[in-house]
């Protein structure tokens, strides 16, 4: 079986960490990943102003594509390009004015009114195959990884497109629990990265982090598991200033929940991309024996 | 069509009206073609003009001297990018002057310029990294994905998915894409987010020449034989042949076919 999957541009370059680890499970887990043909970028940011029309272009016209595939359901990895895809898709389903507006500009040939679903990896995870039938396809459980889920904003937030309870979240949790791991919940999880405030003030990014890290660690984690490559550049960069200032603390690293998927299936490293990712996770990994070719690595057959 | 309507001058398309004495000439050429006549506009002024010229010899015969806005007159040099529309359709049209023959009604306006900044690197120092393109043309990332790129080309490319290509760091999708660029620049004067796409795809396409695409291992082994005059022995035989000789050597030369395999050899393999 496969499902129609948007990969989004920063996966192809900065976050092949986040992809590839992510392509390479779910063939494992039997369900194919199809790439859109001739996907654009989903837009970057949702625009709230009412009457900016032109920049809903860009995530309409992939979810017309999606339809044009023959497919009804669209798989996204990145939480940033899953809030714009499910927001621009909720507007089109919405507001008749403005679906039959943009169908006519964007002229694909097609009339589109939100017929498409648009899904996060996570919901494949938890409503197709299930908590338990992945436990039960792990080949390395995550045994004594002390692993803090973050959601940052954008997989919950607005209300109307969260995959998961926007308040109490454990979607993430859950996803790690049945990898083996143990989740560590801390109050931050939720809260923002900083988002793309940080282009117009990079001095702030590591105020943004600070709180975020702080809580993670003071309630036990080792690792921060991530779903969106913003969070993780605005968390890798705030981390790595707050350091340079003298904070005191250790760098945490940051890993991308599809890279423990892979580890977990049994994967392996060399389908995680580790170089890419912030705070060195290979040397934590390392000492929690979850590294395949370090000495005693046993992989459950079956 | 008069000679006082021939004086009248137009500043936006760089253009030079012939000379009354020219004009003459024309009226009295027109006399002697059979075509039939068919009305266009160019930049809003009516002209009546002979049906199966093509825009720029169109706009000739109304006695326009073009000193900018066309090049090669055969398709590939970019230089005379062409917009038209007709009555009745809200569709704006895109065209090559050399190529796109006249109908009636057209309402034409070539764009022989339209600024556009490229950006200055040393290509030496530059890596096949998609962050080179994204630093060269930041802009890149204020496309919209309107897709009026790709209806304004006039060589059939789809620009917005080679753009989109971009973005993604995939720089040999986007050579591969916009590999029939004439860089007439007619996207970027359609763009919404104001890009250069024909100058990105112009280094899209360099670092994929030079970065990406394998080189041809071959080609050096030819060259040093070359240069150790294997070759000259041949080219002196050639140089002493009488022209008869060389003619018939031409006329009764091998082709190879056009079907050939990789493994075809030409019969005389001397010069292998």
């Amino acid at each position: 079986m496969s499902l129609a999957y948007y990969p989004g541009c920063t996966l192809k370059t900065r976050a092949r960490n986040l992809e590839e680890p992510a392509v390479a499970s779910m063939e494992a887990l039997g369900l194919k990943l199809d790439e859109v043909p001739r996907w654009n970028c989903c837009g970057a940011v949702y625009s709230l102003a009412d009457d900016d029309l032109i920049h809903q272009v860009a995530p309409v016209r992939n979810l017309i594509r999606v339809k044009k595939q023959g497919k009804s359901e669209l798989v996204t990895l990145c939480a940033f390009c899953l809030n714009t895809l499910k927001r621009a898709n909720l507007l089109m389903k919405q507001d008749v004015a403005k679906r039959d507006t943009l169908n006519d500009f964007i002229d694909e040939g097609i009339d589109y009114g939100g017929e498409v679903k648009v899904l996060h990896l996570l919901e494949v995870l938890r409503d197709r195959i299930g908590w338990e039938a992945l436990s039960r396809k792990v080949k390395l459980p995550l045994h004594g990884l002390r692993a803090a889920p973050y959601y940052g904003c954008t997989l919950l937030r607005p209300r109307e497109i969260a995959i998961d309870n926007v308040e109490n979240p454990t979607v993430l949790g859950d996803f790690l629990r049945a990898l083996g791991a143990g989740p560590v919940d801390f109050p931050e999880s939720t809260r923002c990265c900083g988002s793309y405030q940080v282009v117009s003030s990079p001095g702030d990014i590591a105020e943004y982090a600070r709180p975020i890290l702080n809580s993670a660690l003071s309630h036990g984690a080792e690792a921060l598991v991530l779903t969106c490559p913003l969070c993780d550049y605005n968390l890798g960069r705030g981390q790595k200033e707050l350091i340079k200032k003298g904070s005191g603390f250790k760098e945490m690293p940051l890993i991308y929940f599809t890279q423990l998927l892979a580890l977990a299936l049994g994967l392996g490293p060399q389908a995680c991309h580790f170089e890419l990712n912030h705070g060195g996770p290979e040397s934590l990994l390392k000492e929690k024996n979850l590294l395949p070719q370090t000495r005693s690595v046993q992989l459950i057959e079956g | 069509m008069s000679a006082k309507q021939t004086k009248k001058k137009s500043a936006a398309t760089a253009v030079k009206h012939r000379a009354k004495e020219t004009a003459a000439t024309a009226v009295k050429e027109k006399k002697q073609i059979a075509a039939r006549l068919i009305p266009i506009y160019i930049m809003g002024k009516r002209y009546e003009v002979p049906e199966g010229l093509t825009i720029m010899k169109a706009m000739e015969y109304a006695g326009y001297i073009l000193i900018r806005g066309c090049g090669c007159r055969g398709g590939t040099c970019g230089a005379c990018g062409t917009f038209y529309r007709k009555p009745g359709d809200y569709k704006l049209q895109v065209a090559l002057a050399c190529q796109k023959t006249v109908e009636p009604d057209m309402y034409i306006a070539q764009i022989p310029f339209f600024p556009a900044n490229r950006a200055a690197y040393d290509f030496a120092g530059l890596t096949a990294a998609p962050e080179e393109v994204f630093k060269l043309y930041p802009e890149l990332f204020r496309c919209v994905a309107c897709n009026s790129c790709t209806k304004a080309c006039p060589q059939g490319i789809e620009v917005m998915d080679a753009i989109s290509a971009l973005k993604q760091g995939n720089i040999t999708v986007a050579a591969q894409l916009s590999f029939d660029c004439i860089q007439c620049g007619l996207c970027t004067s359609r763009c919404f987010g104001e890009l250069a796409q024909y100058h990105m795809f112009q280094l899209a396409r360099r670092i994929y020449g030079a970065r990406i695409i394998p080189r041809a291992e071959h080609l050096a082994g030819i060259v040093k034989a070359v240069n150790e005059g294997k070759y000259d022995r041949f080219l002196d035989e050639l140089k002493g042949t009488k022209e008869a000789e060389l003619k018939k050597l031409y006329q009764e030369r091998e082709i190879e076919p056009m079907a050939a395999g990789e493994d075809w050899k030409p019969k005389d393999s001397r010069y292998l």
